[in-house]
């Protein structure tokens, strides 16, 4: 079947099943390959897209049920205020190690900022929680969202 | 002397003339992609680049290439490796582009393991002379062509942030326009290096030259890689280890939109498809029939039986010390404990994946690997080509912790691509990733000690059980019974043990394939060691800093970490009902480390690790920030071992699947953890596993302290620490 999505605000015709995940279209076939897979079954996180401004786990969301909503990925969401400052915060802090899952943590962490200029720990804990880091950055992510969210303070 | 057999090496390397996929950080930041060859010295010639070793290549036009022997996979190599050339060749970090090192052991092996592999925390260890001096030889070379050209004394000039300066005469030139003279002069085969106070780069935070294109999407994994026409496929294996493919019945899979192909093989099958979308959906609508095998019946409640019955039998003599049955036998209290590890999956976030264009006599692969030339080899023998017919294309790594030592994942690609017409990304699935790894081993045991009777201990011995990889994964380092590996953490503790006595019983479990896991042997024994330590300690009714204290008086680095940590840690100092701190000291990897852990035991008996205190002697400090990344990744590595790792086998399959049942911790769930590191100008240790072996034990001993259980074997199991209600 066909779909026509939006992505980063081009827009893309892709012929794949219904059920085929927006992962899989993004990745494979629009071969944008910022965003991860990681476990298929949103259990890490790796996969985050936002659609509509919120964050989505992409390997379980079917093409069909996108329809006209706008997705963001990696690649576009330094355009986003949120996203530009997580972004920076990252490399301030010196986030990432092996990097593989950032893409989803950043994707997390800023759909959090746009929402909530200030957020706790629990609001950390709260988005955060199912974004998985093997290598363990959960200090500098936890460090670098607050060092974002001042950051907005200042402003 | 070691730089001409490098240079000299580079330019018979068939592979120099081959164009290589790299990633290189560019100027200004921005992880790009871009076509580069790995020059030998008679290509330098014709180019006009300068190219002293294997390492350094400069260009005409300035541009500062640095070849990386070691892979990243976030431990920050990619950073420290340039800091330590850069410190002697006198250029700032932003000048230079990284590359991925080629296969070639004869260039880029690792002096400490003697193959071209990245593990056991000694990329460091293995490049802080060779790669210092690949800097300094580069940089005498610039200055004298410099002086040579201004006909003054090299001794009158000098290098600074990529140019030779003659500072009387106010001339100055770039390395670049020095490069073309450089090249053709001799290498120097007796640099100085410049002391520990002299140094301008080692020692000070430097930014990560690997991490803007981690935050932008633009870094590019093996799972990344997509050659002209790649079709995506995936994979289901023997669910039984040695099982095989029976039959297969595909008609569904092949009415799936988008599959290509159904690739058979003796004891797997794979779906071939335009994107991985198509693949799973065609995998899950094969009609698959297996065949089990020898294993059909096997579990890790076996293995396990197995490996405590072969530490009743005599094994290896590891080490020996003194006469440790008449001291035994001569001790006021005796104290006994067996000790048992699971075996553990990697489960890196960039599940196993390998991208292979089999054509015409030779073979193309993309993939992420710890072991570049192990993978060339091994692809070579599954294509039945010679290894120069194998070109390999080597990536960022989605997280490595060992598994990416291995090339199985590669041998499965090739045999994929052999069927396949173009290239092929094979890509696993988590379950498959989970179920298919190779693990980390399990482990029994048998330890005692004896104590005098002011409880100090006089006697010490162990006998442990369990898989050698290093037998399988280089078999030279296997030796009458012992590898350096399975006793590294078990022999040589820094405690003064006048008598002790260790053995290793070599048992290879059937049915399930072990590896390298992050902090490898010292993972097994730290845990034993640091535990028992602890054991004895309570025997001797001492507090448990103290206990050890007594024992380093000739060990002053080891215990200068244990009193910081202890000092940052407050230990002693009250702490509420349901918690307790435990305490671990290790020298692993070069370097010493102590931990302590504050951790809180609900009256479910769930465990939460609130804090851990670092403090790390690793000897010279390279990057100071990425010391403090890797104990901080390192905890959560171990924690998360010590709270949930468990693989398990019941009728020859593995029961863990995915990350709901092969939990990994999350942000809400992992402690503060804080890091102090000793000023040491001694050569530099490992630092990307320690932090893993330590904590566990730190964790166990805590959960003595709150609770007065003992945890002898991980996972920690809640139900034995509950509370009745």
């Amino acid at each position: 079947m066909a779909f026509t999505i939006d992505i980063n605000g081009t827009s893309h015709s892709v012929d794949v099943d219904a059920d085929t995940p927006l992962l899989w279209v993004i990745r494979d076939v629009l071969g944008m390959t910022g965003t991860k897979f990681g476990c298929g079954v949103a259990l890490c996180g790796a996969c985050t897209v936002h659609i509509d401004g919120t964050a989505t786990r992409s390997c379980i969301t079917p093409i069909d049920s996108v329809g006209a909503s706008k997705v963001t990925t990696i690649e576009a969401i330094g355009a986003t205020p949120a996203g530009a400052k997580i972004q920076k915060a990252w490399l301030d802090h010196e986030v990432p190690q092996c990097g593989y899952c950032q893409s989803g943590q950043i994707m997390s962490a800023s759909a959090l900022l746009a929402g909530k200029a200030h957020p706790t720990d629990a609001d950390i804990d709260d988005a955060m929680s199912g974004n998985i880091c093997r290598c363990g950055t959960y200090v500098r992510i936890r460090e670098a969202i607050k060092l974002a969210a001042q950051g907005q303070k200042e402003r | 002397m070691m730089i001409d057999r490098m240079a000299s090496d580079a330019s018979g390397t068939n592979l120099s003339r081959r164009n290589f996929l790299i990633c290189s950080a560019a100027v200004g930041g921005g992880l790009m992609l871009s076509l580069s060859l790995p020059l030998g010295r008679s290509e330098a010639a014709t180019t006009e680049s300068f190219v002293p070793n294997a390492f350094i290549r400069i260009g005409s036009d300035g541009q500062v290439v640095l070849t990386m022997p070691y892979v990243e996979m976030g431990q920050g190599t990619y950073t420290s490796i340039p800091m330590l050339i850069a410190e002697e060749l006198e250029v700032d970090l932003k000048q230079v582009r990284l590359e991925h090192a080629p296969p070639n052991p004869k260039l880029y092996a690792n002096p400490l393991l003697g193959v071209q592999a990245t593990g056991n925390s000694n990329a460091i260890r293995g490049a802080w002379k060779p790669l210092r001096e690949a800097g300094a030889s580069a940089r005498e070379m610039l200055v004298a062509a410099a002086a040579k050209r201004w006909g003054v004394d090299a001794k009158s000039c000098h290098a600074e942030a990529g140019e030779v300066i003659h500072t009387a005469s106010a001339r100055r030139a770039t390395y670049g326009e020095l490069a073309a003279d450089a090249a053709q002069l001799p290498v120097p085969t007796n640099v100085a290096l410049k002391r520990s106070d002299e140094f301008k780069l080692i020692g000070t935070p430097a930014k990560r030259l690997d991490i803007s294109g981690k935050v932008n999407g633009s870094a590019v994994y093996g799972m990344d890689a997509r050659p002209a026409g790649v079709k995506i496929a995936t994979l289901a294996q023997s669910p039984v280890f040695g099982g095989k493919l029976k039959s297969v019945d595909d008609a569904d899979a092949k009415g799936v939109k988008g599959v290509r192909k159904i690739v058979r093989l003796d004891d797997a099958v794979a779906v071939v498809a335009d994107h991985m979308g198509a693949a799973k959906k065609g995998l899950e609508a094969l009609k698959i029939e297996w065949d089990d095998g020898a294993h059909a019946s096997l579990s890790t409640k076996d293995i396990a039986l197995e490996l405590e019955q072969a530490t009743l039998k005599s094994g290896a003599v590891a080490q020996s010390i003194g006469d440790a049955d008449r001291a035994m036998a001569n001790a006021a209290t005796k104290v006994e404990a067996t000790y048992q590890l699971p075996f553990l999956a990697h489960a890196t976030m960039e599940p196993m994946n390998c991208t292979v264009h089999f054509r015409d006599g030779e073979c193309e692969i993309w993939v992420g690997t710890q072991a570049i030339a192990r993978v060339q080899a091994m692809a070579a023998k599954a294509a039945g080509l010679p290894v120069e017919k194998v070109i390999v294309h080597n990536h960022l790594i989605g997280g490595g912790f060992g598994r990416r030592l291995e090339a199985d994942g590669v041998v499965r690609a090739v045999e994929i691509a052999k069927q396949v017409d173009g290239p092929v990304k094979v890509v696993w699935t988590r379950e498959e990733d989970i179920q298919h790894d190779m693990y980390r081993p399990a482990w029994f045991d048998r330890i005692a000690a004896g104590l005098d009777k002011d409880g100090k201990p006089v006697v010490w011995t162990n006998r442990f059980a369990g898989s050698s990889v290093i037998a399988r994964w280089l078999p030279p380092g296997f030796k009458d019974g012992l590898d350096p590996d399975t006793t590294e953490g078990a022999i040589d503790l820094v405690y003064a043990l006048p008598n002790f006595h260790v053995e290793y019983v070599r048992v290879e479990p059937p049915g399930i394939p072990t590896a390298f896991w992050r902090s490898v042997g010292p993972s097994h024994n730290v845990f034993v060691t640091e535990s028992f330590v602890d054991e004895l300690a309570a025997a001797a009714k001492q507090d448990a800093v103290a206990y050890r204290r007594a024992l380093l008086d000739s060990n002053p680095r080891a215990k200068a970490v244990l009193d910081l940590a202890a000092d940052k840690a407050g230990w002693g100092t009250p702490l509420p009902k349901g918690r307790g701190r435990g305490i671990a000291l290790q020298h692993a990897f070069g370097s010493y480390l102590a931990q302590v852990a504050e951790v809180e035991v609900a009256k479910d008996g769930s465990v939460r690790v609130h804090r851990v205190v670092c403090a790390m002697d690793c000897g010279t400090v390279v990057n100071p920030d990425t010391v403090q990344a890797q104990i901080q990744s390192g905890v959560i590595f171990g924690v998360t071992a010590a709270l949930y790792g468990e693989i398990s086998l019941k009728n020859g399959r593995v029961e863990q699947s995915n990350f709901d049942n092969y939990q990994i911790l999350r942000i809400n769930e992992a402690p503060a953890i804080e890091v102090h590191v000793i000023k040491s100008s001694e050569p530099p240790g490992g630092m990307g596993e320690a932090g893993t072996s330590g904590i566990v034990p730190a964790v166990a001993n805590a959960v003595f302290a709150a609770t007065g259980k003992r945890l002898r074997k991980m996972p920690i199991d809640s139900n034995v620490l509950k509370q009745p209600a």
